[in-house]
């Protein structure tokens, strides 16, 4: 099958999202977007695991036989995972500081597995890199998103503490967007995670109804 | 060959692939934990020393906390790490770790008293509660924390021990009782800890 690198990266980010098209992962986004830094840091670490392990995945397809491939793949993602944690704690230990209690957590994400099985299982190792980076760039992108409009609407804030994570050249970043207590507290809650992720996914709908594409229906995952 | 051989045989093949990786990438992460156990325990003790600073003054002590331990049971039969602050051979203040228990679990905080019995400092090192909101009682969120600083057991009396919802005196935040609750526990049972054990721990050894 040729490969074009454009569709990869477009399928990633925006088309094929891996959270507003493919619904995966849905734990961590609930979970993780009580903020825009937030939800970019658990997308950023997660990009790094899904590229890495299907960069493996596709390199060691080979040896891997269909009937243990799903233990093998979640090994080798787990792995990642902790190879992560253990180096950003040791050398990265500010970082790990922020992004350390989301990190174990990307293991039980099934979009590393999702994408290990769909794509990495099946194309060369160039292409899987590709399509593990940018679906784990899309779906940071989504989390920030969904954090973004949970945040503002709760807090009143817009990438609070993102100097935390990024470094003190980001502190531009942090804005107070709504005067201080003045938030709606289910936002931050779990329900606000649902009720912000909804809406994002029914807007996406909107575009591609006005784009003129089909409508996916059947399960998730199915819509391509 | 017999249907079952057949089957057994790429059984086999199955189990020696999956062998392989697990043992493969066992490898990895021993090699990965080998190469970065020193530098995690170092960090770990940088952090411990930077939290002890922070409920320590660095002018009451001549020593150094992170070494200058001992082990003392609490009441539940918990052994406490009590980090001690001595100047010139004598007890000044000491630190330890006391456990609440927050809205989503333990709430880990690091308490610093002086030898009277005042608290120098206390700050939150571990804890799970809802970001935006339990999150407060974390210095980097706000300073709601700090406000514990020169208090004691008798001030404010014990009954005022408790958040404002209860009828004590300490502020809870919107949408977070539990949390502040959990914390004005853990330090109040933390000043009755020392307390009670005041004299073993300024036993010089």
């Amino acid at each position: 099958m040729a490969t074009s690198y454009r569709t990869i990266i477009r399928d990633g980010l925006w088309e094929n999202n891996g959270v507003l098209c493919q619904m995966l992962g849905m734990c961590p986004t609930m979970a993780m977007t009580t903020s825009a830094t937030n939800g970019l840091g658990m997308g950023l670490a997660t990009a790094f695991v899904m590229a890495t392990a299907n960069l493996q995945i596709a390199a060691l397809r080979g040896f891997i036989t269909q009937e243990v491939r799903i233990p093998v793949y979640i090994l080798i993602i787990a792995t990642m995972v902790s190879v992560v944690d253990l180096t950003m704690n040791a050398w990265m230990h500010e970082l790990y500081k922020v992004l350390g209690l989301f990190i174990p957590l990307i293991v039980s994400n099934c979009l590393p597995l999702g994408r290990a099985e769909v794509y990495a299982a099946r194309e060369p190792v160039l292409p899987s890199f590709m399509d593990g980076l940018f679906m784990g760039l899309g779906f940071t992108l989504a989390l920030t998103v969904i954090g973004a409009m949970r945040e503002i609407t709760g807090s009143g804030t817009l990438f609070a503490d993102a100097s935390l994570l990024l470094g003190p050249a980001f502190k531009f970043m942090e804005m107070q967007i709504l005067p201080a207590d003045s938030g709606v507290l289910v936002a931050i809650l779990p329900p606000g995670g649902f009720l912000a992720t909804g809406l994002l996914i029914a807007c996406k709908r909107i575009l591609d109804i006005r784009a003129g594409k089909p409508i996916p229906t059947g399960p998730a995952g199915h819509c391509v | 060959m017999n249907p079952s051989s057949t089957l057994n045989q790429g059984t086999m093949v199955h189990a020696l692939v999956l062998a392989a990786f697990c043992t493969g990438f066992g490898l990895m992460l021993a090699v990965t934990d080998l190469v970065t156990k020193e530098d995690i325990s170092v960090r770990a003790v940088e952090d411990l020393q930077s939290s002890l600073t922070q409920v320590i003054p660095a002018d009451i002590h001549d020593n150094n906390l992170a070494t200058d331990t001992i082990v003392v049971k609490d009441d539940t039969g918990r052994d406490v790490k009590v980090y001690r602050a001595l100047k010139a051979g004598k007890l000044t203040g000491v630190a330890y770790e006391v456990l609440g228990t927050g809205y989503a679990g333990e709430i880990r905080l690091i308490l610093g008293v002086d030898a009277e019995g005042r608290i120098l400092g206390v700050r939150a090192t571990m804890y799970k509660e809802t970001p935006g909101l339990g999150d407060k009682i974390d210095t980097k969120k706000s300073d709601w924390i700090t406000r514990f600083t020169g208090l004691s057991l008798g001030s404010p009396p014990k009954e005022k021990w408790k958040v404002k919802k209860d009828g004590g005196q300490f502020d809870q935040f919107a949408g977070a009782t539990i949390t502040p609750r959990g914390v004005v526990a853990a330090i109040r049972n933390g000043l009755e800890f020392f307390a009670a054990h005041k004299t073993q721990m300024a036993e010089i050894r």
